[in-house]
């Protein structure tokens, strides 16, 4: 039952019939989560995916209104997703020296980075007694959403679970990596930005472009790689998984 | 902005049409940036148009992600269920991945003087 009083509640169900309601609450929610990350001087706790999405679901669930009603309007906004990606060659290309010069680092940073982001999520959750299915659902939780949900769907996991689980992924590397690098004393910003890439994809990179340009440039060809090689890779990897 | 946008676009259907086509396992999107970085190189860096495009989508790239996040809310019982191993399976995971991969580049990495270029400030010991 929705908690707004009958009158607001029609109007509330006529709007959200169409896709405006979705999509003006989607910008809402994230100028408003801008505002409080910019109050909060960027505190990676308040990072404005993880208020925005808060927000979101909170009125959602006060409002009684299906996710699928919501994201006939967000879709528009997860649409954006696409072209964005292509958009990270403009950053890419202007770090392309730096890239040449780090060449053996970004191979072996890419290879150990990948493999251990896989194998400790599905060891974890398996030794921790969770099911087949949500095991296959975090092993590529940590590659752009749609490559990991075309890879769950491949390894048997379930794509939608999948995409929450990269979402929250990306958010929990945006939070930690600037405690994990101060406590390791990881100070090149090409290093950081890739492992960011590596572990947190898409969040992460947003994330590592308040750091630096560099940074960001390095954490776009950390995602694009590491989406390649789990795409290519993580099917046969898991194929005798049980 | 316009002509930006329509090529990230045209850059991006390539790609859809590649991975189709020769059916490779990676997304249109992806292959869409190796094949525009390919340009990139080719023409010697991007024009106005595009890179005012570029900026306006990875100047707002947090947003984009936000109504997948909310889908969060179609799993809760799954999540109810098995909260503790998700969360520590992705906690634990992330940090690892973050060292492991920051500690491996650094061990094969002999600094220059170019990468201490933009060295982070000192922190407080």
């Amino acid at each position: 039952m929705s908690l707004l009083p009958a009158p607001v509640h029609d109007i509330w169900v006529y709007l959200a019939a169409s896709p405006l309601l979705g999509l003006t609450i989607t910008l809402l929610a994230y100028v408003l989560a801008l505002a409080v990350h910019r109050r909060c001087q960027l505190h990676p706790l308040t990072n404005p995916v993880l208020v925005a999405v808060a927000l979101l679901v909170t009125l959602l669930l006060l409002t009684d209104t299906p996710y699928t009603t919501y994201f006939s309007g967000a879709q528009f906004v997860h649409f954006l997703l696409g072209p964005a990606t292509v958009a990270l060659a403009i950053p890419l290309y202007a770090q392309l020296g730096r890239v040449r010069a780090m060449r053996w680092p970004v191979v072996l940073g890419l290879l150990v980075g990948s493999l251990t982001a896989v194998a400790s999520a599905v060891g974890i959750a398996r030794v921790l007694g969770s099911s087949l299915p949500t095991q296959l659902s975090l092993a590529p939780k940590s590659v752009t959403t749609p490559i990991a949900m075309g890879v769950a769907e491949r390894i048997g996991g379930i794509a939608s679970l999948t995409a929450v689980l990269v979402i929250v992924t990306g958010i929990v590397g945006a939070v930690v990596a600037p405690t994990v690098f101060r406590l390791l004393r990881i100070n090149d910003h090409a290093i950081q930005g890739f492992a960011m890439g590596v572990a947190a994809h898409g969040v992460g990179t947003a994330r590592a472009f308040y750091i630096s340009e560099q940074a960001g440039a390095f954490a776009a060809l950390a995602m694009g790689l590491n989406g390649a090689i789990t795409a290519l890779l993580l099917p046969a990897l898991l194929s005798g998984w049980h | 902005m316009v002509s930006g946008f329509a090529w990230l676009l045209v850059f991006q259907l390539a790609g859809e049409v590649l991975a189709r086509g020769l059916q490779w396992p990676v997304p249109g999107p992806v292959l869409g940036m190796l094949l525009l970085l390919l340009v990139l190189i080719w023409r010697g860096g991007p024009g106005e148009d595009l890179r005012n495009a570029g900026q306006g989508l990875l100047g707002n790239l947090s947003l984009l992600f936000v109504p997948a996040g909310v889908g969060i809310m179609v799993h809760g019982h799954r999540i109810a269920d098995e909260w503790l191993a998700l969360v520590v399976a992705l906690v634990g995971s992330t940090v690892l991945t973050l060292a492991v991969t920051a500690l491996v580049m650094r061990a094969c990495h002999k600094p220059t003087q170019a990468s201490e270029a933009t060295p982070a400030p000192k922190e407080p010991s």
